[in-house]
């Protein structure tokens, strides 16, 4: 069923293609190295970038490092050229102006979530790094997963504590690339230890299994961004498809089904699989008005699973739902079976045998209604 | 020499990438120097340089247990000396490729097995591996690559891994190093670029690789207990559901080709759910001499499969297939079957009621999931 997804771009899609890629020419690119504590090299590995880009020719800056630097990292930095932090205000921001006035073709920005003092241009060091990717100087930065804004209060609730500085989720789905910075959480267990002190559950048992909190997360969040990237790239070359590297769960619904249990099962799933849930209705005339009320109550339990609700359309539900199911990348379908078999069902394909036989590439999970249903 | 306490196995490290060229072998080397210099004692049991400057550069300054030669069929191959690196007995082993197959007429047929014997003598390894070995992701990596992986490493082995780190690099990253000659020399770099190294392949085995690493952390250090709770899930812990039972999940094992596949995904989405898991084949009456011979070897090879993967196999005898199997999953408080997606029936009518059809019929307290299979995009 290949050819089902496969879209022709509007007009105005394509205006924003084309608006998109001249953008995109002008614009500098942004590289960002994400981990998920301190201690786990991140600086080393952008520096280290930096130093291999100037080796084949490139001109690279540094514009801010973090302190509290490795011997490792003093080699890196010795070996490149830096512009300093201005430090007219109430404490050391990037000097964006220096930077563009010297306009390198890579500028090298630790520490992303840094908040700038009263009376910079721009509030947040993330919105610094935004200017120079306008004025087109490519940048490579790093950041701690702890920083996402997004992901805020659940590293509040791992950690214990808040932090204040953010960069928001989109800037980093905006980046060119993103690299994971990984290692086990022993590399970082003693500056975690630092930084963490005073905060409850101190210690390294509890320090390691919140630092393996933290990685999962980044892990996630980068494979989040990968997902992201990889399916715009396949958009753009119109084929509405995905590779089905995540998980997604889609749940039909109908007054009838066991709707609840289906979509408690559905969010446990995707949760377990670190994927997507979605949930949808074929519309199909008129409904009784209990029907009707079953119906929304059960969309507003998919919408309280963070579903991506949708309602469908069409006169056939089984090429509806498959459709959608396709165009979304569906990995495993749940419906819904009544245990009534009625003489038609013996002699032309029952809607539950359609989707076993006709979802393709999809798992088909099919759960019972009624009394005995678990 | 300083031999671990027998009896306690030796520690695994696996270094996970997802193409050749990420940077895993360099990764590895760099990690015996550190724990070199910290005073461990390391040993290079095996290490492929690929030709790969830099990487043969590191190597220099770690000790080295030399290979052993193998003679097959006239010719000289190379394999890890495993007979030799337990009477040096090191710390810690560094090997690379642990899905290699060795060459008949080593003692085991893979390098995950030449390490298991390492570990239980009490060596710390860490190795090498690529997300396209993993078994339950075999049929996925087909999807994606278009390219049957036949060494694969079985996802208990992995589960051995007391660490798990993984070496993360941009596709582009990846590319421009192709194209500098870092991975391959040209006339092999350009095929790889003709085929597998082709940058949304590779963002897909990315996002595998960065999937699995993240479940293995969770599964390691996190435990459900610990995740924000979103709205509507149940408070659940591992496969244990609200009402207090457990998943548990049933693989229909039959001699159908796409059983190999339904076994590899109903493994993982066991483990994800953390769920019990076995497998069952019906046979029509009793012992495996009453199905023919052709059948009996498929369905021998299957099982065998399974068993592989230590998933536990019961052989069950009923003349109805459909009512035998759900019975079965009945009194075993099965929550889930997990069949084969069943051909398309040519003349509707004619055919007996469709397998799948009817356990799902049978099955009235019971879910049934039916795998599809998974085919190679173009």
């Amino acid at each position: 069923m290949p050819n089902l997804g496969r879209q022709r771009p509007s007009p105005e899609q394509l205006l924003q293609q084309v608006e998109a890629e001249e953008r995109f020419q002008h614009r500098g690119k942004l590289k960002v190295f994400l981990g998920y504590a301190s201690g786990v090299g991140k600086s080393f590995r952008m520096l280290d970038e930096g130093r291999r880009r100037k080796a084949r020719g490139g001109d690279v800056v540094v514009a801010a490092v973090q302190h509290e630097a490795g011997d490792e990292v003093e080699q890196l930095l010795a070996q490149l050229e830096l512009i300093p932090l201005r430090t007219d205000l109430a404490s050391p921001s990037v000097d964006v102006e220096a930077v563009k006035r010297r306009k390198p073709s890579l500028c090298l920005i630790d520490g992303l979530a840094y908040r700038n003092p009263e009376g910079s241009k721009n509030a947040e060091r993330w919105q610094d790094v935004e200017e120079l990717l306008t004025a087109g100087i490519s940048v490579l930065t790093s950041i701690n997963v702890q920083y996402i804004r997004e992901l805020q209060p659940q590293v509040e609730a791992i950690r214990g504590k808040r932090v204040d500085d953010s960069v928001p989720e989109s800037f980093l789905h905006g980046a060119d690339e993103i690299e994971l910075v990984d290692a086990p959480p022993e590399y970082c267990i003693d500056r975690a230890q630092r930084a963490d002190s005073g905060s409850p559950g101190n210690d390294a048992l509890q320090i390691e299994q919140r630092l393996s909190q933290l990685r999962e997360i980044a892990l996630v969040l980068t494979a989040e961004v990968v997902d992201r990237q990889l399916e715009d790239y396949l958009r753009r070359q119109g084929i509405d498809q995905t590779y089905g590297a995540q998980e997604r769960v889609l749940v039909c619904v109908t007054p009838r089904s066991n709707a609840s249990l289906m979509i408690r099962r559905g969010r446990r799933q995707a949760d377990r699989f670190h994927g997507d849930l979605y949930v949808a209705y074929v519309e199909r005339g008129e409904l009784a008005s209990e029907d009707r009320r079953t119906l929304e109550n059960n969309l507003d339990a998919a919408r309280n699973a963070c579903a991506h609700v949708e309602i469908l359309h069409g006169e056939d539900p089984v090429t509806a739902i498959l459709r959608h199911a396709t165009q979304h990348g569906i990995t495993q379908l749940f419906v819904g079976h009544s245990l009534r078999d009625t003489w038609l069902d013996r002699i032309r394909p029952n809607p539950l045998e359609r989707f076993i036989l006709e979802a393709d590439g999809i798992d088909v999970r099919i759960f019972p209604h009624g009394e005995n249903a678990r | 020499m300083n031999p671990a306490p027998r009896g306690k196995p030796g520690r695994l490290k696996i270094i996970l990438g997802y193409a050749a060229g990420v940077g895993k072998t360099y990764k590895m080397l760099d990690e015996g120097h550190t724990l070199a210099a910290q005073g461990h004692d390391v040993v290079v049991g095996y290490f492929e340089p690929h030709g790969r400057k830099e990487t043969i550069a590191l190597a220099e300054g770690l000790e080295f247990v030399p290979r052993r030669a193998i003679e097959y069929r006239g010719r000289r191959f190379e394999e890890m000396d495993t007979p030799a690196i337990l009477q040096r007995h090191p710390e810690i082993c560094l090997v690379d490729e642990f899905p290699h197959t060795n060459v008949p007429g080593a003692e085991r047929s893979k390098r995950w097995e030449d390490v298991l014997v390492l570990l239980d003598a009490g060596v710390d390894v860490v190795t090498t591996m690529n997300i396209q070995h993993l078994e339950s992701l075999n049929d996925q990596m087909r999807e994606i690559t278009g390219v049957q992986v036949r060494e694969t490493i079985p996802d208990w082995v992995m589960k051995r891994a007391a660490e798990m780190v993984l070496v993360d690099l941009t596709p582009r990253a990846l590319l421009n190093r192709l194209d500098r000659g870092v991975v391959y020399a040209p006339d092999k770099a350009q095929r790889a670029k003709e085929n597998f190294f082709k940058e949304p392949t590779l963002a897909a085995l990315r996002e595998m690789a960065l999937r699995q690493t993240a479940h293995e952390v969770d599964s390691r250090h996190g435990g459900e207990n610990n995740r924000e709770p979103s709205v509507a899930s149940e408070p659940s812990q591992g496969g244990v559901m609200a009402d207090g039972a457990r998943e548990r999940i049933l693989i229909h094992i039959t001699e159908a080709p796409a059983t190999a596949a339904l076994i590899r995904r109903g493994h993982r989405v066991s483990d994800y759910l953390n769920a019990d898991c076995f497998a069952v084949c019906v046979l029509p009456g009793p012992g495996m001499g009453s199905v023919p011979a052709k059948t009996r070897g498929a369905l021998e090879q299957q099982l065998d499969f399974a068993r592989k993967l230590h998933i536990e196999t019961r052989i069950l005898e009923g003349e109805d297939e459909a009512r035998t199997l759900v019975d079965f999953a009945r009194r075993n408080g099965v929550t889930q079957i997990f069949l084969a997606k069943p051909p398309r029936p040519v003349l509707r009518f004619l055919s007996k009621r469709q397998l799948a059809m009817r356990i799902v019929r049978l099955a009235r307290d019971i879910q049934v999931t039916v795998v599809a299979e998974r085919r190679a995009r173009k």
